[in-house]
């Protein structure tokens, strides 16, 4: 085999596993849309239709029918959007503290914060759950986005970088008599904006797709988000595959949204995800 | 003094923008973890409060265990078997997972034509949320009439009833979870990737190295540490496996699941949210934390043996 063939092997090797993988990818969601486009008659047909025989959009209308589905997406919006706002405030004002700031305990503190990184997030959900009971704070928007005001990880990441920017930076608004806060407002987060859009994506896409913990908060049907809504759908129509893939695929739109309007910061943002 | 003087206001300005994090910190992770250390070692079912006790140590006097909850849990036949189903999650997940996102990645890192939409195909799942990612998936599975068990009749396998059969409810839970996943450690491991210096290659192909080759003494050993990384996070998740289990086996987490798809995780929030036994699953959930810790710990240490650090 000489060189030229050899390339023309790998080349080919290369898209039929690239061909395979994206094949095994993307299969579910065809059979999701081409199942969502059924009847509930189709829906048993074998062998199995790829393209519907009477497609309808039936399902979709069913979706907001069966449970208020229009509610919890605008559940979703409101707790996601809270989430990412308070993480994002209160570990920026955090890291600004840990990067730029002396005070007393610094180093403690901050491996403090880190060694929570360490507790897998069940160990504190039920003395939380009981927490927020004693307050009143379940099936409360305030009860699910209550603990991103502290997230050591947004911290650690916010920290590192705000470290790197040079203290000249903030001398010299400090000689022109700027506060420790305006410092912050206007020196530092602008020059952190990259990190803070990586962050937001990340906790967006977290928020946006959570499960465990909003299960434990919400209870009430008008109370919750898109992925409890669908959770809820498969318990009650648990064969009606019509409309739960109508319901999941209307769960996407938002996220595949915001996907392509901010793709450079998801890159980055996924590859850090694997850190939290 | 001047300098000291800065100091003390820097010092109370660093307290302001600690506040939020701070509270946080304190109320919403160091009590609860110190109230779950307490909670484990007591029959608490978390509904009568403190006063129906009659104060904190009439409450301790009646609902004490000790560490009998551990040692329930522990000598427990569910415990070993919740152990086993998630040992069994892991090994036929964390080969499937290495081989298919290094794969992946091999193939975005070539930026053939089609390179990006490959990437977006791989993203999608990712995105996905896991509640509707599962739902996607048991109906996939569905024995007469999903996609897979029609695709195999094809080419006259008879698939099995997946989730509704003890023996393949876990290997359905392992291929919804590849198909989830291979984006996102793709991606990580496309990082690593790229982050090789091409003069390995060009030396390696002046030396006359074949493709194969050079994945294997070069491309591999310098991705160690990018392998090491995803194979801790991917234990770690594989150890908190849960939407999936509780979408695909049961319905909205109400009924039980079949016992081959019980896991750590489902355990825990089952004793504590529908059985109200908070006592119980706090200890779970302790064990839990041991186990994640000692996995990785071991990780840390044989990380020696196999990961190849660029010096």
């Amino acid at each position: 085999m000489n060189r030229k063939t050899g390339k023309v092997f790998s080349t080919a090797l290369h898209y039929l596993l690239a061909g395979t993988i994206a094949f095994i990818v993307v299969i579910p969601f065809l059979w999701m849309i081409s199942t969502a486009l059924k009847d509930k008659g189709a829906l048993l047909a074998v062998p199995i239709q790829w393209i519907p025989a009477e497609p309808s959009l039936d399902s979709f209308r069913k979706v907001f029918e069966v449970f208020p589905f229009a509610r919890s997406f605008f559940n979703s919006v409101i707790i996601t959007f809270f989430t990412v706002l308070v993480t994002l405030l209160s570990a920026s004002m955090a890291a600004f503290a840990f990067a730029k700031l002396h005070f007393r305990g610094k180093k403690i503190l901050f491996s403090l914060f880190l060694a929570t990184l360490m507790i897998p997030q069940q160990v504190t959900t039920i003395p939380l759950f009981l927490v927020l009971r004693t307050f009143g704070l379940l099936d409360t928007y305030t009860g699910v986005v209550l603990p991103s005001i502290f997230s050591a990880f947004a911290i650690f990441m916010l920290r590192q970088h705000m470290a790197g920017i040079p203290n000249d930076f903030m001398e010299a608004a400090r000689i022109d008599g700027a506060s420790n806060f305006m410092v912050y407002r206007i020196v530092i987060l602008p020059l952190v904006s990259a990190s803070l859009a990586t962050l937001g994506v990340i906790i967006f896409m977290t928020a946006w797709n959570d499960y465990f913990w909003p299960l434990v908060v919400l209870s009430d049907r008008h109370k919750m988000t898109l992925t409890l809504a669908l959770n809820q759908l498969n318990g009650q129509y648990s064969s009606w595959y019509n409309v739960l893939m109508a319901g999941s695929l209307l769960s996407m739109i938002p996220i595949i949204l915001v996907y392509i309007a901010a793709q450079r910061w998801f890159k980055t943002g996924l590859q850090l995800g694997g850190l939290k | 003094m001047p300098h000291l003087h800065r100091n003390k206001t820097e010092g109370s300005s660093a307290f302001l923008f600690l506040l939020p994090s701070l509270s946080g910190f304190l109320i919403l992770s160091l009590v609860p973890v110190l109230g779950s250390l307490v909670l484990s070692l007591t029959s608490w079912d978390g509904l009568r409060s403190l006063s129906d006790f009659g104060g904190a140590g009439a409450f301790l006097q009646d609902q004490f265990v000790g560490g009998a909850h551990y040692a329930e849990i522990l000598g427990s036949e569910e415990f070993h078997r919740v152990l086993r189903n998630t040992l069994y999650f892991i090994l036929l997940y964390l080969p499937g997972i290495l081989v298919l996102s290094i794969t992946a990645a091999l193939i975005l890192n070539r930026k053939l034509p089609g390179a990006t939409l490959f990437r977006v195909l791989f993203y999608i799942p990712v995105l996905t949320s896991w509640v509707a990612g599962a739902l996607v998936w048991k109906w996939v599975l569905s024995p007469e009439y999903g996609v897979l068990n029609n695709l195999l009749a094809l080419v006259h396998i008879q698939g099995p009833g997946w989730l509704f059969t003890d023996t393949w409810a876990m290997p359905g839970i392992v291929l919804a979870s590849l198909w989830k996943d291979i984006g996102f450690f793709g991606l990580i491991i496309l990082g690593g990737l790229q982050g090789i210096s091409p003069t390995y290659y060009e030396a390696a192909e002046l030396d006359g190295a074949g493709k194969l080759q050079q994945l294997y003494r070069i491309t591999i050993p310098l991705l160690s540490p990018t392998i090491f990384f995803v194979l801790i996070i991917a234990v770690i998740n594989s150890i908190q496996l849960f939407p999936q289990v509780m979408v695909m086996t049961t319905t909205t987490g109400i009924s039980e699941p079949r016992p081959s798809t019980q896991v750590l995780v489902e355990r825990i929030y089952r004793y504590a949210f529908r059985y109200y036994k908070m006592g119980y699953a706090a200890a779970f959930s302790w064990i839990l934390f041991v186990i994640v810790f000692s996995l990785t710990a071991i990780q840390m240490r044989l990380q020696k043996v196999w990961v190849h650090y660029e010096s």
